[in-house]
């Protein structure tokens, strides 16, 4: 657009050599110097606000980042504010040490990956079904799915301690075995809740996919189904494949979020130490291991200094959130796409 | 036997494809609904040795403690609605306005949508407020928060400034609301992520054409922005609300969300942290009604 615009300059230029910037401006009333002022501080405006911006959010990660090198010397040092003086890597073998780093992101990776791919396959199967057929009360089903993006999970929390400490769906288990199950701290029991659209925000994954699906041409559909093709395969072999970005999409926001969940993990996953648990444990952790050490008649004193259990912590996220900031890195597409796509209208 | 219609068997594939999800509303959402409800009129013991758990119905026991009696509640709540009140119009302002720039197409325009988004993946779960999550540094989080209150520095001295020249009379209440959002904008750009991605979405579907012909007309972009953008990202607004209100009460950090974790999982006070949890939810829920009906009546839908 701007390439367009200097070429007619150049144009009228060459056309009228004489004029210089000024004579054109005048030729204008002033409009020309106006519109050229506006565009400049425009754009230096915008590009420090943006950069600014930008700053402010990313400045945490640099700040976690620093803090993490820091040796103790730096730590105490007040002249040391950003930059360590002796930057080191110790932090990163005690957070490691620490939070069983290598163990946990296997058992992370395992079971966020089944878990995410159960919740985004019943969300896909669910929101095809909102999305193409008539049956009666769907607007009132519908309106469900909805109620459960509204209502978050913590607010049932009471209840669905009792339902999975004492499971026993539809009486069905006093009936089979005598006896209600106890499904906490398993991981049948969010597996349960994942194989029922009930997972983390679920309810959101549905509404995208359905848009999704809904904006898809009819056509299609309709000539595999007189070609004698049934539901269920015209959803896997020619919906489906068209709609690989949004699943995609879907699938990495609960692949993420599920990674960083506190509350369903907390629930279901506190026997395998998931990479959220051991980030939110690891200040806890250090500290008592801080005091072990320092009963061994070292003449520290019996709390780590503040500043310590920063840095600790910092490591710990680093470390922890790697593996999503490379997920994020290589398909942020996806995510930011991901709204625009499903084409929200409400 | 009669044979089914086309339309009674679309029926029953449909209700097929979305068994799961009925089953799962059932009995995770709506019957813990019902119970959560029922418990917080309850004394709710759990007895772990015989596996069992009995309710004492009570009344408007635990609602009249939560409201009157604890010490605590009332003034959490209060707080964290008031913080939610600062914090959802700013968020809005804050994300149109980032939207609207990121439409522009400028170098390194992905590169600045991708930070923007960022804290939607970053600032979600258990690394909200993780620093402060542990025994010593909870000790210490108030003091921080006392010593970063007063403000030390270039900014207190501007805030100073503006509030004893412009602050006397009228204007004092605007300019500390407008200072109190510049101190707050780190929170801000934190909830905007996915409300930034709402109004781009919007602000993609308005066509070119309506631009070009005002422009024509001799329209500036600021005319533009009012009479054209704005208009037409106005339903967005209503998403962008109910999303935001939404994201702050569930954030794990809360207040409120912490009592309830506290005598869930701790206390084991089932009845007493449903009383909360549902006190909550209602008036949230009263809230997001309120506001969608009046904004549902002030946006344009244009087609």
């Amino acid at each position: 657009m701007t390439k367009r615009e200097q070429n007619t300059d150049v144009v009228a230029v060459s056309a009228t050599p004489k004029r210089t910037y000024w004579e054109r401006n005048n030729a204008t009333d002033g409009y020309l110097f106006k519109r050229d002022f506006g565009r400049i501080f425009g754009g230096i405006f915008t590009v420090v606000l943006l950069f600014g911006l930008c700053f402010l959010i990313l400045q945490p990660l640099l700040h976690q980042f620093a803090n993490s090198i820091m040796s103790r010397d730096d730590l105490f040092d007040p002249t040391v504010i950003t930059l360590p003086r002796y930057p080191t890597w110790v932090n990163y073998n005690l957070a490691v040490y620490l939070m069983d780093y290598w163990g946990s992101l296997l058992r992370s990776l395992g079971i966020t990956l089944a878990v995410s791919v159960l919740q985004i396959a019943v969300c896909t199967l669910v929101a095809y079904g909102f999305a193409r057929f008539d049956f009666p009360f769907k607007r009132f089903w519908f309106a469900c799915a909805m109620l459960t993006i509204i209502v978050p999970p913590h607010i049932l929390r009471a209840a669905l301690f009792l339902n999975f400490a004492f499971f026993d769906i539809f009486g069905i288990f006093t009936l089979t075995t005598g006896d209600s199950l106890n499904l906490l701290n398993t991981l049948q029991g969010y597996l349960v809740l994942s194989a029922t659209a009930m997972g983390l925000r679920n309810g959101l994954y549905i509404f995208m996919l359905r848009q999704y699906f809904r904006n898809m041409p009819k056509e299609l559909e309709e000539s595999a189904w007189v070609d004698g093709c049934n539901k269920l395969r015209t959803f896997a072999q020619i919906m489906l494949p068209d709609a690989v970005p949004i699943v995609i999409s879907c699938f990495l926001f609960a692949f993420v979020w599920q990674w960083t969940d506190s509350f369903y993990s907390g629930m279901f996953l506190r026997g395998f130490n998931v990479m959220s648990l051991q980030m939110s444990g690891l200040g806890d952790m250090f500290i008592s291991h801080y005091v072990v050490a320092a009963q061994g008649g070292d003449a520290l004193s019996l709390t780590p200094p503040t500043a310590l259990v920063q840095a600790i912590i910092s490591t710990g996220v680093l470390i922890g959130i790697a593996p999503i900031v490379l997920i994020y890195l290589f398909a942020q597409r996806f995510f930011v796409e991901s709204i625009g796509q499903s084409g929200i209208k409400m | 036997m009669k044979r089914l219609t086309m339309r009674g068997r679309n029926a029953i594939t449909g209700y097929l494809f979305i068994l799961p999800f009925v089953i799962g509303f059932l009995a995770f959402m709506a019957y813990p609904l019902f119970q959560t409800i029922r418990m917080a009129f309850s004394n709710v013991r759990v007895d772990f040795a015989n596996n069992a758990f009995d309710m004492t119905w009570t009344g408007l026991d635990n609602i009249n403690r939560a409201l009157w009696v604890d010490p605590n509640f009332s003034q959490n709540f209060v707080e964290e609605l008031i913080a939610m009140a600062m914090l959802v119009l700013p968020v809005i302002v804050f994300s149109l306005f980032i939207a609207v720039l990121l439409n522009r197409k400028f170098p390194g325009r992905g590169v600045v949508r991708a930070i923007f988004f960022l804290p939607v993946i970053l600032a979600s779960g258990v690394l909200v407020g993780i620093e402060t999550n542990n025994s010593l540094l909870a000790m210490v989080s108030d003091q921080i928060a006392e010593q970063s209150a007063m403000r030390a520095g270039v900014t207190g001295v501007v805030e100073g400034l503006l509030v004893e020249q412009f602050g006397a009379g009228v204007g004092e209440g605007f300019i500390e609301y407008v200072l109190e959002m510049i101190n707050q904008i780190y929170a801000i750009a934190m909830a905007s992520g996915i409300p930034i991605v709402i109004f781009l979405a919007g602000l993609q579907t308005i066509s070119p054409s309506i631009y070009e012909a005002s422009s024509i007309e001799g329209a500036t972009g600021w005319e533009n922005f009012w009479k054209i953008t704005f208009p037409m990202v106005s339903p967005m607004i209503l998403v962008v609300v109910v999303y935001a209100v939404v994201d702050f009460m569930s954030r794990t950090d809360g207040e409120v969300m912490e009592m309830i974790d506290v005598n869930v999982n701790r206390i084991r006070d089932l009845g007493f942290g449903s009383a909360i949890a549902m006190i909550y939810f209602v008036v949230i829920a009263l809230i997001l009604g309120i506001l969608g009906f009046i904004i549902s009546r002030l946006v344009y839908y244009y087609d």
